[in-house]
């Protein structure tokens, strides 16, 4: 018998070409995607004469610099510029791309899945950090830098050492109004946004297995924001029935064996991580970010908290955060007023995120403006289809077509200096939403209630007798 | 890309935790071509002011040629861009000294000949006194693994992999090219083993 092995053991040995003297593995890749920012990768293997390795597994998305207002005529030279190159290259390299007038179009880290391009078992890479979204099928799913695409694009493998394996256990059952995403911002808020740092984060235990897919995807999404590169689920019935269809997972004959390799792939019984964290579900709350670091997260309840003179280093960055934001130690974090809210992004941006948020809004009117864009044309379709779009324009909020948008503000959708945003989005970085920005995360729900509101605040009394 | 094995310049300290790429390159500046150069974006909106003036108050606004940054926790973290190192290394930047950087970002660097040298958090402290706001002749060995600064000497911990790939300036593609019969020997394996891991077409 062989010794028991983690789903990151059996992920890697099924993609490892050959590991070198120091330890660093090649690994194959199964699916690889680009997009606009992909323009210094393609440049390099321009420089080379290179062709791309694998057309047949290299996917195109317009999604960064993707306008969400009339996309016939874009105004910005920079910015038709950048859609215009990463059509050259696909075509010149014969790539499948999902142009902007492209019913599949989206973010790539909600159109993977949608298509079923992102499957169980597979390695898949792009350049963009919150790849590891793509774990939540169980892949190994990673974010590259542009060197590194150009050595995907030019050999359809990717040196890597393998990371050691950690896992996140997530017990007993989330409490009402909380959600995929206030986990995340509670771990990220425990360990630290280098706290995971050189680990694949697995997560397991009752409360992840009883997520829905995009749940799962919203928290292995997150991963990144707490050091880690990988996250995954381990693949299971949810899994399976999510698949089930979709235009480029295997169906027939190939989808018997796929369902096989897929349900091997959990983690045998006895493997051993190199570290364990046990999370208990109850104790979450909707959780806030009130700094410039993910891991400035706390729930809704608490207050801001004060620099620690007994830590200067961490202080330090209390006060600079504290500073930057525009906030007081000891203020609630309850009933700060908003400029804006935004709700979108490859983390909260699916069609569950947006029935949450309608959830809170149906009926009522946001007493701030924002902005409202899909994760994809899919989700945008799906969306009206059920009339949420309506809610979101009788609430007050804009309607938009679907690409990164207002995350990281390259298309133009940016949030005006000094004012604050209440974001479904990943990162409250300094400047992240555009220069002096004020951010704060939070679930796509919060941020509808933020709107309703015009003040950061508790959801949960907003959905008494709306939701289970 | 050329290697390098020592490294002698100055060293100036910026002592902030979470230097993230979106401070180290906003992404506004992310569509230019590399060719033409990415130093003057480096940390933007932390150095220019409105008016994209330099603040004078910014510690690296002060001093000039500089090649060495002995920064705080988590230096890097957040995005996969590279532009975030080629605005360092178009800057002038050799060398980033700090407990702990973004996986992805450290990657990066060595791709481009940038060495993420990780340094305990005590000692990075102690450098960030020594350094004051004033730069010091520093010197970085590649070979032992060895940094001084002023008279304090320091030994830093990088993948051993890394290092061999600074100091000989390796490229990845010319590297694996050697390998091309073994890849495509696995990619055939796979297909046999595991078809379904290839896109069904739907069109
Ligand atoms: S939505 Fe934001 S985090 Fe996601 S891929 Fe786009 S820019 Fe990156």
């Amino acid at each position: 018998m062989s010794a028991p092995r983690t789903m990151l053991d059996k992920l890697w040995a099924s993609h490892e070409v050959l590991r070198r003297e120091d330890g660093v593995s090649l690994l194959w890749v199964d699916r690889h995607f680009v997009h606009e920012g992909s323009h210094h990768a393609f440049a390099k293997l321009a420089e080379r004469g290179l062709p791309v390795a694998e057309p047949g597994l290299t996917f195109a998305v317009a999604d960064h610099y993707a306008p969400t207002r009339d996309r016939t005529r874009i105004a910005d030279p920079k910015i038709a510029r950048m859609i215009e190159t990463l059509r050259n290259n696909a075509s010149h390299h014969n790539l499948r791309i999902f142009d902007l007038s492209d019913p599949s179009q989206g973010i790539v880290h909600v159109i993977g899945p949608e298509l079923g391009l992102t499957l169980p078992g597979l390695l898949i890479n792009c350049g963009d950090s919150h790849t590891s979204t793509h774990g939540a099928f169980g892949a190994l799913a990673f974010g590259i830098g542009a060197t590194e695409v150009a050595h995907v694009l030019a050999t359809q493998t990717v040196w890597q050492r393998k990371p050691k394996a950690m896992r996140i256990n997530v017990e007993g059952r989330l409490g009402f109004g909380v959600t995929a995403k206030d986990i995340a911002l509670n771990w990220i808020g425990q360990l630290g946004s280098g706290g995971a740092q050189g680990h694949a984060i697995e997560y397991g235990g009752q409360t992840i297995r009883d997520l829905s897919m995009e749940g799962r995807m919203t928290l292995c999404n997150l991963s990144i924001e707490g050091g880690a590169r990988f996250g995954m689920v381990a693949p299971d019935e949810v899994t399976l029935a999510y698949l089930k269809g979709r235009e480029y997972a295997p169906s027939g004959a190939d989808l018997k064996s796929a369902q096989k390799a897929w349900r091997g792939l959990i983690t045998d019984e006895g493997a051993v991580f190199d570290r364990e964290v046990t999370l208990s579900a109850t104790d979450i709350a909707p959780t806030v970010t009130w700094g410039t670091s993910p891991e400035q997260a706390l729930p809704i309840t608490a207050s801001i908290p004060s620099p620690d003179p007994t830590d200067p280093a961490k202080s330090n960055s209390v006060r600079e955060a504290l500073d930057y934001m525009a906030l007081r130690p000891g203020q609630p974090l309850d009933g700060i007023p908003v400029d804006q809210v935004f709700i979108g992004s490859c983390t909260n941006g699916r069609i569950e995120d947006l029935r949450e948020a309608a959830l809170v809004l149906s009926g009522r009117r946001a007493r701030v403006p924002g902005l409202v864009a899909p994760g994809s044309a899919r989700v945008k379709a799906q969306a009206e289809a059920e009339g949420l779009d309506r809610i979101f324009q009788d609430a007050g909020l804009e309607w938009a077509a679907s690409g990164c948008s207002m995350c990281v503000g390259m298309n133009g959708d940016v949030v005006a200096e000094g004012k604050r945003c209440a974001s479904s989005t990943n990162r409250n970085f300094r400047g992240r939403q555009g220069r002096g920005a004020r951010t704060h995360l939070m679930s796509p729900a919060m941020v509808a209630a933020a709107a309703v509101t015009g003040t950061i605040t508790d959801v949960r009394p907003l959905l008494q007798g709306r939701a289970a | 890309m050329a290697g390098w094995s020592t490294q002698k310049g100055h060293a100036l300290a910026l002592a902030i935790d979470n230097i993230d790429t979106d401070q180290l390159i906003p992404a506004r500046f992310m569509s230019v071509p590399r060719s033409e150069g990415y130093g003057r974006y480096l940390l933007h909106d932390m150095r220019r002011d409105d008016d994209e003036q330099l603040k004078a108050d910014f510690p690296l606004n002060r001093h000039e040629g500089i090649s060495i940054l002995v920064a705080g926790h988590n230096f890097g973290s957040g995005s996969s861009r590279e532009a975030a190192v080629y605005a360092l290394v178009d800057a002038g930047i050799r060398a980033v000294i700090a407990p702990s950087f973004g996986d992805i970002f450290a990657n990066n660097a060595i791709n481009n000949g940038l060495l993420p040298a990780r340094v305990d958090a005590e000692k990075v402290t102690q450098l960030q006194h020594a350094l004051k706001d004033a730069p010091v002749l520093a010197s970085i060995d590649l070979t032992e693994n060895r940094l001084t600064i002023g008279d304090i000497t320091a030994t830093f911990e990088l993948d051993e992999g890394w290092r061999v790939k600074l100091i000989n300036g390796w490229d990845d593609i010319d590297l694996t090219q050697q390998h091309t019969q073994a890849i495509n020997a696995h990619r055939d394996n796979r297909n046999r083993a595991a078809p379904w891991a290839w896109p069904n077409k739907p069109d």
